[in-house]
């Protein structure tokens, strides 16, 4: 693994909310077709990390790299074009769009318009659900509904990594687990996914890597399986959720 | 520029489609009622007639009717100045007061074109042409200006407190005026009459209606329908409503936000552009001074119909023009005022006063909080 190029790499990334610092020197490489996952309770910098990679938080020192290229400060819309995208923090669905509307919102850079029926049918496949919700004003539906369309808004940009935001968040439990699930079947499919959780067991238990965060700083990193031995680990994460 | 086929497509429903309906509904109720008063008034004169005003006078069926359809022109072109401040508050979130200015360029602008084929003869010849191309003239100036107005002086604004753009929309308001004076001269410009073929009246379902009126009743209403259909069907159109939205996570689907603020400020100037020619063929004279009064009127429709909501500009432009139309003659009248038609600004603003009074969020207005817009 270590002599693969990762798809997105993090080299000495600082940022800063105008004088708070954030971020503080974070390094982390995510390879082909893995799912890894970035720890860390409240406020610690996770979304400000997924901001980073996307270009809507633009280090101020230290580089950003997607597939081998420094990418510090090029526009979202170019990273999106890279085959970057992300499913965010409480959804942000368009909420006065419909269903099909935000879907289509996912393809808006795409250019091969004769594959969009067909991956519009794989969304259906994984969420049976938005088919029949297609007409329907996105504000209206539940927050599990709204994970959906969110997700397959995102799949519908076929992206090479798909950054998620707290999937688990605000979601029953039983949701949560078909969430991870899904998850899983969307790398299994070939995407490299990035997924951010304070629910550190869950997210381990799909994860073939981890970082974990702490005030802007990574603290811990390693396989999901040493994390999940790790002493300071089950002390700090793991033993609040079990 | 469908993207996706699908068997339900014809189930989504927009909020704008719905408002849109409900003006229709209230348009036909309208003409309902008209046509049934109307008639028998225009034939029975003042004396029989079933129109009284507030202190019961009398007035023949004929005059309200001529208020009516004038308010309802004069009301559509407010109503295509409206969009543009509608627009540009939905997706920036504040007011641009130099849109009055937009329109001026564009009406003062396409006073040459107009100009110049009367010289020539064509706007008699060729009417249709002609008008056409003066049209265009105007809409590529009000364009460029409008775009112009973003790119040199907001854009640097966006991520600053919501009153500078404001004030910094009310010095380009004055930038523009009196950079055209400059430009043009502040002599007034008087207007060709309109081609022949529009002199006169046209009978519409029995009713009468000066062509002129007609015109800009129709091109308001088709240019209506085109930009609703762009905005709720096109790519572009669907990029606009997203980043009115959410601008973070339209620029997450990719969005050019830049490249589509600039487009939301062409096609509100596009309109207004469009509305200068029309008032110019009404009005028939043009001044650099000619977008104040239009640019406020338009800005009170756009609150009156509910900022930031497409239908709702339109609606509040027709509101306000009948408003000011057959308002001050309704309720004025008769009670030893003299020339009550003088104070229709009076009661077009008290009209907005009681708007944000009783309904602030306007006639179609959405829960559009300055909270919710961050
Ligand atoms: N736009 C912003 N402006 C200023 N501070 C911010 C902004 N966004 C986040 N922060 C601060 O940055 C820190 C990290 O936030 P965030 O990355 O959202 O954490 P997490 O996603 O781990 O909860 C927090 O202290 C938060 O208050
Ligand atoms: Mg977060």
């Amino acid at each position: 693994m270590a002599d693969r190029e990762p798809v997105l790499e993090f080299r000495g990334v600082n940022t800063h909310y105008g004088p708070v610092h954030i971020l503080k020197d974070v390094d982390l490489k995510v390879f082909d077709g893995e799912i890894v996952c970035l720890l860390g309770g409240n406020a610690s910098g996770k979304t400000t990390t997924l901001k980073a990679v996307l270009g809507m938080v633009i280090p101020t020192t230290g580089d950003v790299l997607l597939n081998g290229e420094v990418c510090s400060d090029k526009s979202t819309s170019y990273r999106v074009e890279r085959g970057v995208t992300m499913v965010p923090e409480n959804r942000r669905l368009f909420k006065r769009m419909t269903v099909k509307e935000n879907l289509e919102m996912g393809t808006y850079l795409r250019t091969d318009k004769e594959n969009l029926a067909d991956d519009l049918e794989r969304i259906f496949e994984l969420f049976p659900l938005v088919k029949e919700r297609l007409g329907q004003k996105a504000g209206t539906l539940s927050g599990g509904e709204q994970q959906m369309v969110a997700v397959g808004r995102a799949l519908m940009a076929r992206p090479k990594v798909l950054l998620m935001d707290e999937p688990s968040m605000g979601l029953a439990p039983v949701l949560v687990a078909q969430n991870f699930e899904i998850i899983e079947q969307i790398n299994e499919a070939g995407t490299t996914v990035f997924v951010v959780e304070q629910n550190a067991s869950m997210a381990l238990s799909i994860a073939d890597r981890g970082y974990v965060l702490q005030t802007g700083q990574i603290v811990l990193s390693g396989t999901a399986e040493d994390l999940l031995s790790n002493p300071q680990m089950r002390q700090a994460y793991l033993g609040e959720v079990d | 520029m469908k993207l996706l086929k699908l068997p339900q497509q014809r189930k989504r429903r927009f909020g704008f489609v719905d408002s849109f309906l409900w003006a229709v509904r209230i348009g036909a109720l309208v003409f309902v009622v008209v046509g049934i008063f109307g008639i028998p008034g225009v034939a029975g004169g003042p004396e029989g007639s079933l129109f009284k005003t507030l202190s019961g006078e009398g007035v023949s069926g004929e005059a309200w009717r001529d208020l009516f359809i004038s308010g309802l022109a004069q009301g559509s072109m407010y109503g295509m100045i409206a969009l543009g401040y509608s627009l540009v508050y939905g997706v920036l979130g504040f007011i641009n007061f130099a849109h009055g200015e937009v329109f001026m360029s564009g009406a003062l602008v396409s006073f040459f074109a107009a100009d110049a084929f009367a010289t020539a003869g064509i706007w008699e010849s060729q009417p249709v042409l002609a008008l056409g191309f003066t049209i265009l003239v105007a809409m590529a100036t009000s364009t460029i200006v409008a775009v112009l107005t973003e790119r040199i002086a907001y854009r640097r604004l966006r991520g600053s407190p919501r009153l500078i753009p404001l004030i910094t929309s009310i010095g380009m308001s004055f930038f523009i005026r009196y950079t055209f004076r400059g430009l043009f001269g502040d002599s007034f410009k008087t207007y060709p009459a309109a081609p022949g073929v529009l002199e006169g009246r046209a009978t519409i379902f029995g009713v009468e209606i000066l062509k002129t009126q007609l015109t800009v009743i129709v091109v308001t209403a088709v240019s209506m329908v085109v930009l609703y259909q762009f905005v709720a069907r096109t790519r572009m159109g669907r990029a606009m409503r997203a980043i009115a939205e959410d601008r973070e996570i339209a620029a997450l689907m990719g969005v050019n936000v830049d490249r589509v603020i600039s487009l939301t400020f062409a096609v509100g100037g596009a309109m207004a552009g469009i509305a200068g020619v029309l008032w110019a063929l009404l009005f028939r004279q043009v001044h650099f001074l000619t977008g104040f009064l239009p640019g406020i009127k338009g800005f009170t429709a756009a609150v009156v119909g509910g900022i930031g909501n497409m239908a709702g500009a339109y609606v509040g432009g027709l509101a306000i023009g009948l408003v000011e139309s057959v308002g001050p003659l309704l309720v004025l009248d008769g009670w030893g005022i003299p020339a009550v038609s003088q104070l229709k600004d009076v009661v077009a603003f008290s009209a907005l006063v009681l708007v944000l009074i009783y309904r602030p969020t306007g006639l179609l207005g959405e829960r559009l909080s300055v909270e919710e817009r961050g």
